[in-house]
């Protein structure tokens, strides 16, 4: 129950202060507005190409998004030393590793759920028909993007070239997620994408403490 | 006062590669007493500080506070110590009241909206429990930091520079809190380059140089003067 409570109040607190200064919002709106333009441009007007390259340029969309949003995960942390103060809260600090899990898919899906809606109305795509089974796909997905995410925000968190090693060290990681994500149709892939969310959050909740910490 | 010293530190050494910080460094503060370190730049106050804090691991030494280790248990050191640092540990786009709802929250701590209010007019900033800590001044930050403990309750205040960037009114509220705390039994450890007003509330003056403790005094019989001359001759300062 105290751990709930304490999870929560990450969740809330970065929630209210994301609502309040809207800095990875308005920013991620933007950058995937600028993403669309370019896929637009650089696709041209084929239809047959445009049919081929769409999903691949949708999950790279969510991916480059979820990168610059998840980066900024402990940014905020930074200001006034908070970062200590996360340190020396008593208690497991597994319950910060929830929060701010917690936090990140449901920003991501904000974000990813506007990159939707613009892909359709830019590709004049109608994605009603697979709309069940992509978003259960991208709920899968977020979930494992975030939980990696989280984790190595942490880590690179207090590094000089954080920018830089973030990505480089999550998407190698990521390979079962993103080979996952555009296939989550497709059967087993659907599977996998679960097992690696539950092995990523597993992950998390084992070794937060440590990173924190050192 | 305890018989047992409720901050406990013998034969500390903190290394960073080769350079040693601190080396050998002795320390006791009972219950109801305050010790304010006075040290040149990098003698490693707030390295103490923070490894009392357990933000840091010493390489060597003991460290109790409140009778836990702070290297092996951290976990049960930390709801005995409040820090107030270079920082405030406040978010800026939260209200006073949403900062200090948050992080009584993580310290799992049940607070009635009237608990919080309370801690708030404890530092006066009941009125402004409802502005964005981004108005605030560093003092008012510094008051809502200390609202924090006034519902934790730690046994230990861990202090770096509490007195920089105050103006005089707000030094005078935070003098009279820090005396109310160490009356209530708590334990203080303050580091400071002040001589002045500001080592009033110090029960003790203890010189850090060369990574230890060279000279540990009563304050009463110490004017500002007395202590500048035995700052100069313990440090490289006066060298």
């Amino acid at each position: 129950m105290i751990f709930a409570r304490r999870a929560w109040s990450v969740v809330w607190k970065d929630l209210l202060v994301e609502r309040r200064s809207k800095e990875t919002l308005n920013a991620l709106a933007f950058f995937s507005l600028l993403l669309l333009f370019v896929f637009q441009f650089a696709l041209g007007p084929d239809r047959e190409r445009l049919a081929a390259a769409l999903p691949g340029l949708l999950w790279l969309g969510f991916v480059l998004a979820g990168l610059l949003g998840l980066g900024r995960t402990f940014v905020l942390e930074r200001e006034n030393d908070c970062w200590e103060g996360l340190i020396l809260a008593p208690g497991d600090k597994s319950a910060i590793y929830v929060g701010k899990l917690a936090a990140n898919v449901t920003l991501m899906l904000v974000v990813e759920g506007l990159i939707l809606l613009l892909f359709a109305v830019f590709f004049n795509v109608d994605l009603a028909p697979a709309l069940t089974g992509l978003a259960l796909v991208m709920i899968l997905g977020t979930v494992g993007l975030a939980a990696v995410g989280t984790l190595f925000a942490a880590m690179t968190a207090q590094v000089r070239a954080r920018e830089l090693l973030f990505p480089v060290l999550l998407l190698p990681v990521q390979v079962p997620v993103l080979l996952g994500e555009p296939l989550g149709a497709v059967g087993h892939w659907l599977g996998l994408l679960a097992a690696a969310d539950v092995i990523y959050i597993v992950t998390g909740l084992l070794t937060f403490d440590f990173l924190l910490e050192s | 006062m305890t018989a047992d010293p409720l901050v406990r530190v013998t034969g500390l050494r903190k290394a960073f590669g080769a350079h040693r910080v601190l080396d050998g460094l002795a320390l006791e503060v009972r219950a109801g007493e305050a010790v304010a370190l006075l040290g040149a730049n990098g003698a490693g106050k707030t390295t103490l500080l923070k490894i009392l804090a357990t933000l840091m691991r010493p390489t060597r030494g003991t460290v109790l506070v409140a009778g836990h280790d702070c290297a092996r248990e951290p976990e049960r050191v930390r709801p005995h110590v409040g820090l107030i640092g270079h920082g405030s540990h406040v978010y800026e786009d939260l209200t006073a009241l949403e900062n200090l709802k948050f992080w009584t929250a993580l310290a799992g701590l049940r607070a009635a909206p009237a608990e919080l209010a309370g801690a708030l007019a404890a530092v006066e900033l009941d009125r402004l429990a409802g502005e964005r800590v981004r108005t605030f001044s560093a003092g008012m930050k510094r008051r809502l930091s200390l609202a924090r403990f006034v519902l934790a309750r730690p046994r230990v205040l861990l202090l770096d520079e509490p007195f920089a960037g105050l103006d005089q009114r707000a030094k005078k509220w935070l003098e009279e809190h820090l005396e109310a705390f160490k009356a209530r039994g708590g334990a203080m450890v303050m580091a400071t380059h002040s001589f002045g007003r500001e080592l009033a509330v110090a029960d003790r003056i203890a010189i850090l140089s060369g990574g230890a403790i060279v000279l540990d005094t009563p304050r009463a019989s110490l004017g500002p003067d007395a202590i500048a001359r035995l700052y100069r001759l313990h440090t490289e300062e006066g060298a």
